[in-house]
């Protein structure tokens, strides 16, 4: 890998409406590592992961992956949307879920083959969900679901990875296994970023934490920034003049 | 009914072969209108597209051909971007967007039709198709079943090309986007099918039962199957089904795209009824099986608690309801329970081992509800009594060695040993 940055986050707003929902975020990740997302609901972390993949278009600024823009780094990129963001009772079973993971490589019109499902399971062994191959998906428990789709990103073979809330509503078991994967991913010299809830297992989980709250509090090392002081600023409310600048700029009329 | 009225062989092999095609087509993209969850736009479409098939006959001066083809594909898309774009814009939720669009361009080409005085259009041929009059000449059926075909054709090519992008992009659009398949795309070429297949239909089964056509065969095989390949063929199937019931069991002078209609929704609701994992029957007959079971586990640690406490049992449980009695009886037969005299019931050695690990599972459940859930004592017999038949031996294990191996429960009774 070259000296650029892994992620490159260059002053971008992101607006709904015209009303910006993340302010400037600025921000430059360089060591490989595990990269926590801290804020609260309605915070923007969804929002700046969808920005970074292209989901949401920018109102300004502009983010380098790996070196390049986003369109030229696609198949370095793995990502897990929340778990409820699909239909569970989709006729598909668990290995075409996971066999999606490797559609970006494929490209266009090429189908999966022998080589890419013995993959595929091999990546659902990797997450403790060997011999639920043929699963319908909707008869998983939910730990199982968010282990299904953890294995299809791990089938991305990215080197990159950006993941909504995997930790949300899993079992004990499900949480041990995702957290292991991910320190095997991050041995390999790998990437991940996670939007996470609970606060009590940040130290233990992350190198690396970015407190959000429609804007960047702090990013950087996990003993460094992740202080009562800082969790004070993300979790202490809005700042009410950024939402009356954002209001002023929906209605295209200035403040008093 | 037909099959017994005088028709003609070959005119009725013409009709049905039309019909099964058409229905076959609108089937298969049915599935991914189902799967989307974009039935109620499939409805839009198919009545959005009537100016371009107006102003198509317009300009070319024909009702076949590419002219109303091209107008209804180009009227399609609009249909699906101004459905997008009134949500957007106006701030209304998209099913009234839907009913804004597709009721005005329908009305929009209603009055272009009135307006096209050379041209024996039919409006009602419009709404309700003309099955019967596609047979005539030997030259329009030629010409309706060549479209038919064709529009066939483009759809299984259609899903057979883009299968996987289809795959991804109708499951989850977000990775499909993130991975560079643009859904939007594939959104907008399955619209342009549905429009085509929708216009072709119009000439034989009209632009209210073709809503059927396109819903209802997918409907019926979502039910059927948890497989998408199989979903599509099932689909087709039942599409290709409808039309042959629907033409030999329509009355003499009735609608035969309407029966048509009819037994697709009959099929349906076979599906509903008799779907192997999601229909009616299988739900009740599982719901039996539970409460059997349920009836002869409780009859089982019953006989086993009056055994403890030496009391011999009095009252019969046959005398209750016919789920006990079924229970009671199963069990004699099994060899869990036996009678010395009427009524007078007693544990077999097989029995009691069975009771053994259903107490066993209910104490130590009592015994970790107290332990962890902050609830009085006179309340954790009824919980308990449900969880009971759920708890099997592996996680019986696991609830002992979490308690420490307890000897009795928090009602000072015994645990069995496992």
């Amino acid at each position: 890998m070259s000296s650029e940055p892994i992620l490159d986050i260059h002053d971008v707003t992101v607006a709904y409406h015209r009303r910006p929902v993340l302010w400037d975020i600025d921000l430059t990740l360089t060591e490989p590592s595990l990269v926590g997302i801290v804020g609260p609901n309605g915070a923007g972390k969804s929002t700046l992961i969808k920005a970074i993949l292209g989901l949401v278009p920018l109102a300004s600024g502009h983010i380098r992956i790996l070196g390049s823009p986003l369109e030229r780094q696609r198949q370095r990129i793995g990502y897990v949307p929340q778990r409820e963001s699909v239909d569970w009772d989709f006729p598909v079973n668990v290995l075409d879920v996971v066999l999606m993971g490797t559609y970006g490589r494929l490209g266009w019109f090429r189908r999966p083959k022998a080589k890419d499902r013995a993959w595929a399971r091999e990546c659902l062994d990797r997450i403790g969900l060997a011999g639920l191959e043929k699963h319908q998906i909707g008869q998983l428990s939910g730990g199982q679901q968010q282990r299904t789709f953890l294995a299809r990103a791990l089938a991305q073979q990215a080197d990159i990875y950006f993941m909504d809330e995997p930790f949300a509503g899993v079992d004990a078991a499900t949480e041990q296994a995702i957290i292991f994967l991910l320190q095997e991913l991050q041995r390999q010299g790998k990437t991940v970023v996670v939007v996470h809830h609970d606060l009590r297992t940040v130290p233990l989980y992350f190198q690396q934490v970015l407190l959000l709250n429609i804007r960047k509090v702090a990013f950087g090392p996990t003993e460094a920034v992740f202080t009562e002081d800082n969790l004070r600023k993300t979790y202490g409310g809005r700042l009410t003049i950024l939402e009356t600048a954002g209001q002023a700029v929906r209605t295209r009329e200035p403040t008093p | 009914m037909k099959l017994f009225a005088a028709f003609d062989p070959a005119s009725a092999f013409g009709l049905l072969a039309v019909a099964i095609v058409g229905n076959v087509a609108c089937a298969l993209l049915g599935c991914y209108l189902v799967l989307r969850r974009l039935s109620m736009l499939g409805d839009a479409l198919t009545h959005g597209v009537l100016p371009g098939i107006a102003l198509g006959v317009l300009f070319t001066g024909s009702l076949s051909g590419w002219g109303i083809m091209l107008g209804a594909v180009v009227f399609g898309f609009l249909t699906a971007f101004l459905t997008q774009t009134v949500s957007a814009q106006a701030g209304v939720a998209e099913d009234s967007s839907i009913g804004i669009v597709f009721t005005t361009l329908f009305s929009v080409g209603v009055i272009l039709l009135t307006l096209l005085p050379d041209m024996h259009i039919d409006t009602g041929c419009v709404f309700f198709g003309s099955l019967e009059l596609v047979t005539l000449s030997t030259e329009s059926w030629l010409g309706v079943f060549t479209t038919m075909v064709s529009s066939l054709l483009a759809t299984v090519a259609f899903i057979v090309v883009f299968w996987k992008e289809l795959k991804v992009a109708s499951f989850d659009s977000a990775l499909a986007e993130a991975m560079g398949y643009r859904p939007q795309l594939m959104h907008y070429l399955l619209m342009g099918l549905v429009s085509l297949v929708s216009v072709t239909s119009f000439a034989t089964v009209g632009s209210i039962v073709v809503v059927a056509m396109l819903i209802v065969p997918a409907a019926c095989a979502y039910l059927l199957t948890d497989r998408l390949a199989v979903m599509l063929w099932l689909a087709a199937g039942v599409g290709a089904l409808s039309a042959v019931l629907g033409y030999f069991l329509v009355p003499t002078h009735g609608n035969v795209p309407g029966m048509m209609a009819v037994m697709a929704g009959a099929l349906l609701l076979l599906a509903v009824l008799f779907a192997p994992r999601h229909g009616v029957v299988a739900k009740v007959v599982r719901n039996v099986r539970l409460a059997l079971r349920i009836a002869m586990e409780d009859i089982l640690a019953d006989l086993y608690r009056r055994e403890e406490s030496r009391q011999d049992r009095k009252s019969d449980p046959a005398t209750g309801r016919w789920i006990n009695r079924l229970a009671l009886a199963r069990l004699r037969n099994s060899g869990s329970i036996t009678a010395a005299e009427v009524g007078a019931w007693r544990l077999t050695d097989r029995g009691r081992n069975q009771a053994r690990s259903l107490i066993r599972a209910h104490r130590l459940w009592e015994a970790y509800l107290e332990k962890n859930l902050d609830l009085p004592p006179d309340h954790l017999h009824d919980p308990a009594m449900r969880m009971e038949h759920f708890i099997g031996p592996a996680l019986q294990e696991e609830l002992a060695a979490e308690l420490h191996e307890p000897g009795t429960d928090p009602h000072g009774r015994q645990i069995p040993k496992g």
